[in-house]
């Protein structure tokens, strides 16, 4: 196994002491240059878990290192630089352009006074293009189709040019089309040497693009590891409460419940 | 509009021509007045005139930088609460900070003596202090994330102290005090003088450089804060510098104009449908538009009647035929 890029010691966590959502005593390495899903049913805490590992939510309890540096030592600017989140939804009140937009993924190249410049742009543009986006710059985001706003939402984190790329439900609001799109984006980040790590309640995902399956049910870690190893009837159907089935279609392999 | 013809014109020239518009709105505007009836004064003729160049000088050019200064602090607080609270619908009023004025206003036009920089003072202590307590309450509230908590608070806030107003408007001496709180209330600029404007320079200028030279950010600060955050700023600090300058401007410049109302949501408007959501064009724009809109109103309301329209109410009449305007052509985008 690769050397951890993030490591989880003991992080417990909950939303003003309500259990709903709450972590408990999680302990966890994740590779680096793996893509890592964290798999589980509605309320298992993945999206808690996420946040956690972004710095956004503080842990109650417990420690997060990021290449074996605690995460609390980094400055905002340096985090920023190193990890990138690609959100759910995100609400655009505003009619930016996909170019504006996705150059404020430039921020922690800037200081607070700063405003982009050519460079930024270029480096914006080469997100853009990674995304398939590039022919759309000069549209505004809130003309854009579910699908096309995930990208964009993918692009801006790429212009962080991050180590790290988190993904929360990437994709539960795209069709069949959009959704083999991203995961082919994703394939090719994660051979280009990015380690991406992304939530999702769809087995189906996981099974698709990760190496490294986290399986959380109730705010605790079920069981982690290899895909392979991970995605076992016994585990899908003890995280989902309901009897799941495998079958190989292909060579690959699809969670039935039954 | 500018911004589809961009390709010919780029923002910045945009920029450039409306700060010329300004500029000559602002020379003809010196020009303009009751002496003693609406009329045109030539330089050389208030060079020859003492009265008349007395007049320019001490009453009508203060009176037109105070408008200035008005206009561009209402409506680049109005920019700063929309993308900050991600709603186009919001003005610098929320959160308790016009409603604070207002208070602080009347409180001492009843209690202080109502000399103008009693009132001036009292009304920009209230105003900020409409902004604190807003915020502490939005963090005692549990309902809600924080700009809905916010957007509450402020409402409650409002409401608290527009009773306060209605009180002191029931117990003011109606010969004296009552007209002088309406006055205020309705907002204008006639009791302009140097000193007013000195008084409210260093804070304004201060608050309108520190938004001018963070205003990329506000583009960040539109988004989610776990948006920002991911991004590498720090959402919560700054906001709160932001905020903060927008109403400490904003409650300068309400301390001597009275209420004004519409300029901070109108022209923000304007900024965007010709330069779109970036604000590191919009707020340039909107400073420049938002003075040249106050500088006419207030123009309207020296030369229109023979005696004098509260500003507040021609600035709320064109700013409300311009909303219904804009509303009809397009649309306003809320989705919040």
């Amino acid at each position: 196994m690769n050397k951890p890029i993030i490591t989880l010691e003991n992080i417990s966590f909950s939303y003003n002491g309500n259990h709903k959502n709450a972590l408990r005593n999680l302990s966890l390495n994740i590779a680096d240059g793996s893509v890592t899903s964290i798999l589980g049913p509605n309320g298992a805490g993945k999206s808690t878990l996420l946040h956690i590992l972004l710095g956004w939510l503080k842990p109650d309890e417990g420690s997060i290192y990021l290449k074996g540096r605690p995460l609390t030592d980094y400055s905002r600017r340096e985090a920023g630089q190193m990890m990138a989140l690609v959100p759910q939804i995100e609400h655009m009140p505003f009619d930016y352009s996909v170019l504006e937009y996705v150059l404020l993924g430039r921020t922690p190249y800037l200081n607070p006074l700063e405003s982009p410049q050519d460079i930024d742009v270029s480096a914006a543009r080469k997100a853009l293009e990674i995304s398939g986006l590039i022919h759309m710059e000069t549209r505004t985001v809130t003309s854009l189709s579910g699908g096309e706003r995930q990208l964009v939402l993918l692009a801006r984190a790429l212009t962080q040019q991050p180590h790290i790329i988190l993904l929360d439900e990437p994709t539960s609001h795209l069709d069949l089309a959009n959704k083999s799109r991203l995961i082919k984006i994703l394939g090719e980040l994660h051979r280009a040497g990015s380690s991406i790590i992304l939530t999702t309640h769809e087995p189906d995902v996981a099974a698709t693009i990760s190496t490294e399956i986290v399986l959380l049910r109730q705010g605790q870690i079920l069981t982690s590891g290899k895909r392979d190893a991970v995605f076992s009837t016994q585990n899908l159907s003890e995280a989902y409460g309901v009897p799941v089935r495998i079958v190989e279609i292909d060579g690959q392999r699809v969670a039935l419940w039954t | 509009m500018i911004r589809s013809v961009s390709g010919l014109w780029s923002r910045h020239t945009s920029l450039f021509l409306i700060g010329c518009v300004l500029m000559l709105a602002t020379g003809l505007s010196l020009l303009i007045g009751r002496y003693p009836s609406v009329q045109i004064s030539m330089p050389w003729d208030i060079a020859d005139d003492q009265l008349l160049s007395k007049l320019v000088l001490n009453l009508r050019f203060p009176r037109i930088l105070i408008a200035l200064m008005l206009g561009m602090s209402l409506s680049a607080a109005g920019l700063v609460f929309q993308m900050i609270f991600g709603n186009p619908l919001v003005e610098p009023g929320f959160l308790g900070v016009s409603q604070g004025a207002s208070f602080g206003a009347a409180f001492a036009i009843i209690y202080m003596g109502s000399s103008a920089l009693m009132v001036q003072t009292s009304a920009a202590l209230f105003a900020i202090l409409g902004l604190v307590f807003s915020y502490y309450l939005a963090h005692r509230l549990r309902y809600g994330g924080w700009v809905l908590r916010l957007i509450l608070s402020g409402i409650a806030v409002s409401a608290l102290f527009s009773s306060g107003v209605g009180l002191m408007k029931y117990m003011a001496d109606p010969l004296s005090q009552l007209p002088e709180i309406t006055f205020w209330l309705l907002g204008g600029l006639s009791g302009s003088t140097w000193n007013k404007l000195l008084s409210i320079l260093p804070a304004v200028s201060i608050s309108l450089i520190v938004l001018l030279l963070l205003r990329w950010r506000l583009n960040l600060l539109s988004l989610s804060d776990a948006a920002a955050f991911s991004m590498g700023a720090s959402p919560k600090l700054e906001r709160a510098v932001l905020l903060g300058a927008a109403v400490v401007a904003t409650a300068s410049v309400i301390s001597v104009s009275g209420m004004v109302t519409w300029v901070g949501l109108i022209v923000p408007h304007m900024a965007r449908r010709l330069f779109g959501a970036d604000s590191r064009f919009t707020l340039p724009a909107t400073l420049l538009i938002g003075g040249f809109f106050t500088l006419i109103c207030d123009d309207l309301s020296r030369i229109l009647l023979p005696g004098e329209i509260p500003l507040g109410v021609i600035t709320s009449l064109f700013g409300a035929i311009g909303f219904i305007v804009l509303l009809s052509i397009t649309g306003v985008r809320s989705q919040r």
